[in-house]
């Protein structure tokens, strides 16, 4: 166990809006371990769809916003790799050096902990697996493979589970076909990834989906309901750790 | 909504069943070949590093390189021609021709031959000499095939990669052997029949390059099939095009650029073929062209060179990787892009090459998902570039940080303002402000959870292949101000 006391919890968008759950079970786990979060309500949006569809100004003015929303210098965890990524790597080249917000970017990027790396590498976390054996496979956002490689967290962490076996379906590590904008600018391509995506999961025999990044759930979890093939639904590593974990923990 | 040439095709090609598992199993082979290559990461990351850094290095000190490989080039009685447009380009290589074959101007059976070069393409040379009634003969065997079709590379390694055996059978009943057959050794030992007796009677034969070394005036070209030696040795001129960036400084640097790109490519740990050429026959030797000529062809690499961050681009060594382990490019397949260069360095080099208006689409066309950039053995940061070119193209990136790119030039960039859509820029501004007023930004969620079941059950695109978006009952935010868990940063501020 570290010495960690407080943290900041960065929700996202997609969370706030469509997984609120993920967040009360991240917060939930984070408070069996005695630490206390701090969830600032002035949170909104990291600025990574603008930024990623080449408006970098205007998310610019966002990230601005959420530079402020952080005040004291605890460790900021973020429950998606991708906008983990975008507030890790990509604030510097929204505030590079003559920009008068370099320094408080640069010391915001470094307190930018992804959810899984923060359990793994940070808490150090031992995990207590109470549910019965199922098989699950996990689904790695891109940003969190490539750039911020939290993979091998999210990985650790079930594999400290006893009764969970990880599945590999195939083209595990091919793109979902989310990339924000693109799925609606070329929804065809898009839709094609996502198409494939679900077939591979539908091949393998798994009880669950995991995944630490709920943009490209929203994708596959849409196109999974859409194909009717099975009732498979993804869920937030934090929500499958919570009820693995802690089952009888309330909510708070 | 109107698709674009780029949607049209590529819906095509989605819906093209066998053209997508050829495109799936040959990009799965390639992969799974290089990953046989690159099984130690720590050596993998110790030899893309020294690549990167060689090329990088040769980029920073390009004007004075190329200076001295035209000295070492003609000290080896190798003539260089500069050219700095495909049109140049073009005129040279005509004009070499004609000197060359004056008195018996090429045929049919004795055309001018051609061995595996993508300058070419780009320069669109086949279309030009044909033009100029001149017959030129790809002779690598993908591009033959490709020829025969009529049509251009779908891949900057394997050309023909999207056509099947039957087609190529079928191509070759009708162009070579008047029979069908699909047995692919004798459709192979056909081609090889066919291409020989052109080979003899050729005077002029042209080649791309993939390196130059600048220290010995050293062309090297890589290959596995032996008609790149045929078409650099036998005619009595040969003509050798490539583009300024494959220059390096010294011999010592080669290996691992090699290393690096025959694995990278093909999963081999070397070609079947390395030619280093350096110079003409000379007296004494009994075989080899009379004339060796080099073409430097610019076509835009200059105004990516003075990019600090474009000039990335040119360290490019053209494995193919990149659009091997692209999921857009292995469901699209090559043509679609309708660039000289496909799939995802085909984005970036595109809008600088190309006069054709889907170049300034194409860096949109990719969720960035990063696997290019991951592969790429020379490090170029390609989904950076990307986002580099949606900035260009909505023109944010001179607003904010003024242009180097071309500033120092009279002719505009291609792509700037052509996807600047007013449209889009006031829904993105819309975002901005709600998202930068956190009150508002808690209403309108609110809003949303409220009336989810008003919301539309279709959105274009989206819904094609998904459910619709259907919102939580009550956002994180809601929920957990119920639970007192909100802090605000300006309580702690005060």
């Amino acid at each position: 166990m570290t010495s960690i006391n407080n943290i900041y919890l960065y929700g996202t968008c997609t969370i706030d809006l469509f997984f609120p759950e993920a967040g009360i079970d991240a917060i939930t786990l984070f408070e069996a371990h005695r630490i206390q979060v701090h969830f600032p309500s002035e949170q909104t949006c990291c600025g990574q769809p603008a930024y990623t569809s080449g408006y970098p100004e205007q998310a610019r003015q966002v990230a601005l916003s959420q530079l402020a929303a952080f005040p004291e210098n605890w460790p900021i965890v973020v429950l998606s790799g991708s906008c983990a990524g975008m507030m890790k790597h990509h604030y510097q080249h929204l505030f590079p050096e003559d920009h008068p917000q370099h320094i408080q970017a640069r010391q915001f990027s470094q307190r930018i902990i992804e959810f899984s790396e923060f359990l793994h590498h940070h808490l150090k976390i031992t995990l207590t697996d109470y549910g019965q054996p199922v098989q699950v496979a996990l689904h790695t956002a891109c940003s969190a493979r490539r750039e911020m490689a939290t993979l091998q967290s999210s990985q650790q962490l079930l594999s400290q589970l006893n009764n969970v076996s990880v599945v590999s379906p195939p083209y595990e590590e091919e793109c979902c076909g989310f990339g924000g904008t693109f799925s609606v600018k070329f929804s065809n391509i898009s839709g094609a990834m996502v198409n494939d995506k679900c077939s591979a999961l539908e091949a393998v025999n798994i009880q669950h989906l995991i995944s630490a990044d709920c943009a490209c759930l929203l994708n596959i979890n849409g196109c999974l309901a859409k194909r009717q093939k099975t009732s498979l639904q993804g869920e937030h590593i934090a929500s499958f750790l919570r009820h693995r974990c802690l089952p009888n923990k309330p909510y708070p | 909504m109107t698709l674009s040439q780029f949607e049209a095709r590529a819906s095509s090609v989605l819906q093209n069943v066998d053209l997508q598992h050829s495109y799936r199993d040959a990009m799965d082979y390639l992969v799974e070949r290089r990953q046989q290559q690159f099984n130690d990461p720590d050596e993998w990351y110790t030899l893309r590093k020294i690549g990167s850094s060689i090329k990088t290095k040769a980029l920073s000190r390009l004007p004075e390189l190329l200076l001295q490989l035209e000295a070492t080039l003609n000290n080896n009685g190798i003539q260089v021609h500069w050219a700095e447009t495909p049109d140049e380009a073009n005129q040279i290589i005509l004009q070499l021709i004609k000197e060359t074959t004056a008195s018996t101007p090429p045929d049919a059976h004795a055309p001018v031959v051609k061995g595996k070069t993508m300058v070419s393409e780009e320069i669109h040379l086949n279309q030009f000499l044909t033009q100029q009634g001149i017959p030129c003969l790809e002779t690598d065997m993908g591009e033959f095939i490709v020829q025969l079709a009529n049509e251009t590379p779908s891949h900057i390694i394997m050309p023909a990669i999207h056509k099947s055996k039957a087609d190529i059978a079928q191509l070759f009943k009708s162009h070579v052997s008047g029979q069908y057959q699909d047995d692919v050794d004798t459709l192979i030992q056909q081609a090889r029949q066919h291409l020989r007796q052109r080979f003899q009677k050729a005077t002029v034969g042209i080649s791309g390059v993939n390196f130059a070394v600048a220290e010995t005036g050293t062309i090297v070209l890589v290959e596995n099939e032996g008609n790149g030696r045929m078409c650099t040795t036998l005619p009595q001129t040969h003509i050798a095009l490539m583009g300024i960036e494959k220059v390096i400084a010294s011999l010592t640097e080669l290996p691992p650029l090699l290393s690096l790109l025959t694995r990278s490519a093909t999963g081999q740990s070397i070609t079947t073929y390395i030619n280093m050429i350096s110079g003409p026959r000379s007296a004494e030797e009994k075989d080899g062209p009379e004339q060796v000529h080099v073409i430097l062809l610019d076509n835009g690499r200059s105004r990516l060179w003075e990019d600090p961050t474009f000039r990335d681009v040119l360290r490019c060594i053209r494995c193919g990787a990149c659009m091997n382990h692209c999921p857009v490019y292995a469901r699209v397949g090559g043509h679609t892009y309708g660039t000289t260069y496909p799939g995802p360095i085909g984005k970036i080099l595109a809008p600088q090459l190309e006069t054709q208006s889907s170049a300034s689409e194409l860096p949109f066309a990719s969720s960035l998902c990063g696997a290019c950039g991951e592969v790429c053995p020379v490090k170029i940061p390609i989904p950076q570039l990307l986002l580099r070119w949606r900035q260009e193209a909505t023109g944010q990136y001179r607003s904010y940080h003024g242009s180097h790119f071309s500033a120092t030039h009279n002719q505009p960039t291609p792509i700037t303002g052509q996807r600047y859509s007013r449209w889009e820029h006031l829904i993105w501004k819309t975002w901005s402000w709600l998202n930068c007023h956190p009150m508002l930004y808690h209403f309108m969620t609110y809003l949303v959870t409220k009336c989810r079941v008003l919301l539309p059950r279709r959105l274009s695109g989206w819904t094609s292949y998904r459910a619709s978006l259907v919102p939580a009952s009550n956002t994180l935010h809601q929920r957990l101000k119920t639970h007192q868990r909100h802090t605000t940063s300006s309580k702690k501020q005060a």
